[in-house]
């Protein structure tokens, strides 16, 4: 007979007494820290996990780098002053890892033991719609910077705390439809191969529904639903090389698009078959030669290898760069335009010096239109809660003489010729022959 | 014919990684008793190694760019070694007899612990070991479809694998003295058989071939956090539908696994996840120890 194991059961006592206390230090400190004068912002984003390297971290060091150079008073106009309304910012970075029930509970020990003035967070969509009555619950101005899901304010119809200030996954896939069709007027066939869960789900949807409606005639040759993570596509890649599409769209993200590209690559799937990425842009920096020049990449709005000239694009993106080793993705900009938007807010109601309340944020920031690096970001649909912004996409090309990978042949549609009119369902908006769509 | 042959080749490329993934798990279950959670970070750290030292190699000029493919196996003996000896001598030397369910329990912590070490050493920026995934070029199989030689190499590697392990089990005196171990712990003891030798070199084999796997895997991945948490499901899919503790049985479980995954990528892709766990469900219905494994009489 074999001895089980036993737990000693003083030191288990000492160490849950331990941890006890050492947990009343921290909810006491936090709560002394919220009374500091300080203004305090719960940034929520993978830290681990798949979507730690290619969203999580970029955004974080992004947060990071805005709020030091807030505090510094270093950006440039029209954010000139330092902090928020001129009180120093602090921020309790949370990790997103975990799923949507421990993200509600998360939330709300932000709120209630940490105190913060505002959150800003959330990259998965399971996240954000769990999260988003929670938000109106507890009255605490919260900014969803990435998530892309189109139901956000299908759940909270009436927002008053709840904002977002980066696009829906709708509008990517509008603008990739409507990129294929413009440059590639050629395409009779198209493959699919998205992660089998419901950002790629979504995104395919959209994107036949939206490419069908402007080229009626396109066939589906083959749908592929591999598993989130799977890493090894090689099945995958036989099944649409065999069915020898003209167009292979993806909405694959960090390393399974890595390993998508990489692998078809060698295979010579790309050949005679052109791919549209539609989060390619946080693959630039990593593809090299490895993807072909021509596939077609988005970058979730005017983000990253997209971003216009202006001068808070040319203080971003130098000073990411230089920071972090590697330019800024679609995470960061996105992440610095929520701060952004949450300091416009503040300072357009909040009076000179004081420190900002919930209600200041929230009448500020509804309707808003304010300045980011990615340019004019408008405060326009769902009552003021949702950004609208404009969407661009281009050809990846890389130069290996140089070594450096670029965009080439970027086309921007307009967020008024992607998004459906306020109140309208996105679906019903595209099979309608897109009404009211206001395209250049 | 063109989709019957891809069928038969995606499922002999995927069936050999599988079996590379899975031979290490069983064969230190087989002898050690230990269901070994741990081994996807073996993975992970071979994949992170070989990405690490192959970038390194191709970054300057460093030489013929074919020893690349000694460094991916070569760094893959050294870490799994060097980790494998150290678990082992530093930890499961002293819970060696205790029950499987414990024993689970632990190297699950250890995935955790290594994962999160992982993270510390590389961080959580992607890595590439590319060069040698191109390097070999590509075949042609009718129209369009091509396969990278890399990966039809793998299917001889992983051959070559199961060969080596079934050599070394029943034609070496070393192989003879293990088996005995696998056979009765207790009277093996009582033969003079140093048990706790053969179980230290027994996880350095295992471990060495999860980095082995990692390592031969890492050219045609993104390496990123998290990968060793998603092959281990895997591997414990293949290991249990072969039979526990069987390397004929990692074998065939890779390979009906395999070509089950590969059929239903090309016929019917939506039923693509649920097909591995089908066969594993239909298998365990039939044969509850699996397509190998032995039904052993309970001891009390």
């Amino acid at each position: 007979m074999q001895a089980s194991p036993q737990f000693s059961r003083p030191s288990f006592r000492l160490s849950a007494i331990a941890a006890a206390l050492a947990l009343a230090g921290a909810v006491s400190t936090s709560a002394l820290a919220a009374d500091n004068g300080k203004y305090r912002i719960g940034i929520v984003t993978f830290l681990s996990g798949a979507a730690a390297g290619p969203f999580g971290v970029p955004a974080a060091n992004a947060a990071k780098l805005a709020v030091e150079a807030l505090n510094a008073g270093k950006l440039p106009a029209p954010y000139g002053k330092k902090g928020i309304n001129g009180i120093e910012i602090e921020t309790v970075i949370i990790d997103e890892a975990g799923g949507a029930t421990k993200q509600t509970e998360e939330f709300r020990n932000l709120v209630q033991r940490q105190k913060v003035d505002a959150v800003i967070g959330y990259i998965s969509s399971g996240d954000c719609i769990a999260i988003a009555p929670a938000v109106e619950e507890l009255g605490v101005p919260t900014i969803f910077f990435d998530c892309g899901t189109s139901k956000v304010f299908e759940t909270v119809k009436n927002p008053k705390f709840l904002f977002r200030t980066g696009l829906d996954a709708v509008v990517d896939n509008v603008a990739a439809a409507r990129y294929i069709a413009e440059t590639r007027p050629n395409v009779k066939s198209v493959a699919s191969i998205q992660q089998n869960y419901a950002w790629g789900q979504d995104s395919w949807n959209d994107f036949i529904l939206a490419f069908k409606q402007i080229k009626p005639e396109v066939k589906v040759v083959s749908e592929q639903w591999p598993k989130l993570g799977q890493g090894q596509y090689g099945a995958e890649i036989s099944a649409i090389s065999v069915s020898t599409p003209d167009l292979i769209h993806s909405s694959f993200w960090g390393g399974d698009m890595e390993a998508l590209m990489l692998q078809g690559g060698a295979r010579g799937l790309f050949d005679k078959s052109v791919a549209v990425l539609t989060a390619g842009e946080t693959g630039v920096e990593h593809f090299k030669a490895n993807v072909p020049n021509g596939t077609v990449i988005g970058g979730r709005g005017p983000f990253g290898a997209f971003a216009p000239k202006n001068a808070l694009n040319d203080w971003f993106r130098p000073a990411f760069t230089a920071q972090f080793k590697e330019p800024p993705t679609y995470p960061a900009y996105k992440m610095v335009q929520a701060i952004l938007g949450l300091k416009a807010a503040a300072e357009k109601t909040a009076k000179a010096g004081a420190m900002p309340t919930a209600e200041n944020i929230v009448q500020g920031l509804a309707g808003l239109s304010f300045e980011a690096p990615s340019g004019t970001v408008i405060m326009s649909r769902s009552k003021g809660h949702q950004a609208v912004q404009s969407v661009s996409f281009g050809e990846y090309q890389f130069d290996a003489k140089s070594g450096k990978a670029s965009v080439a042949k970027v086309k921007t549609y307009a967020g008024e010729c992607l998004m459906p009119p306020d109140g309208s369902n996105a679906a019903d908006w595209i099979k309608a022959g897109f009404p009211g769509a206001k395209c250049n | 014919m063109t989709s019957f042959f891809a069928i038969l080749i995606d499922g002999a490329i995927y069936a050999s990684w599988l079996f590379l993934v899975a031979a290490g798990l069983t064969i230190i279950y087989g002898v050690m008793r230990v269901l070994n959670m741990a081994h996807g970070s073996f993975y992970a750290i071979g994949a992170y190694s070989a990405a690490s030292l192959v970038g390194w190699y191709f970054s300057g000029e460093h030489g013929n760019p074919y020893w690349s493919f000694l460094l991916l196996i070569g760094c893959a003996l050294v870490s799994g070694a060097i980790v494998g000896v150290i678990i082992e001598k530093g930890l499961l030397r002293f819970l060696h007899g205790r029950d499987e369910i414990l024993m689970v329990i632990v190297t699950y912590a250890l995935l955790l612990i290594l994962e999160d070490a992982t993270k510390l050493i590389w961080g959580v920026d992607p890595y590439f070991a590319y060069q040698p995934y191109r390097l070999l070029g590509q075949t042609a199989v009718g129209g369009s479809l091509r396969f990278a030689n890399y990966d039809l190499v793998l299917i001889a590697v992983s051959i070559l694998v199961g060969l080596a392990a079934w050599f070394v089990l029943n034609r070496t005196n070393k192989g003879r003295l293990l088996r005995a171990v696998i056979h009765d712990r207790e009277i093996a003891i009582a033969m003079g058989v140093n048990v706790n030798a053969m179980f230290a070199a027994t996880f350095a084999i295992g471990s060495v071939l999860g980095a082995l796997a990692g390592a031969l895997t890492a050219p045609a991945i993104s390496v990123t956090p998290g990968i060793g948490v998603e092959v281990i499901v895997l591997a414990f899919a293949v290991v249990v539908v072969g039979g526990l503790g069987s390397i004929g049985g990692a074998a065939a479980g890779a390979i009906l696994v395999g070509l089950s995954r590969s059929f239903a990528v090309h016929v019917a892709p939506e039923f693509e996840l649920f097909v591995i766990y089908g066969v594993m469900f239909l298998v365990l219905a039939i044969r509850p120890q699996g397509l190998f494994g032995q039904t052993l009489a309970r001891r009390i």
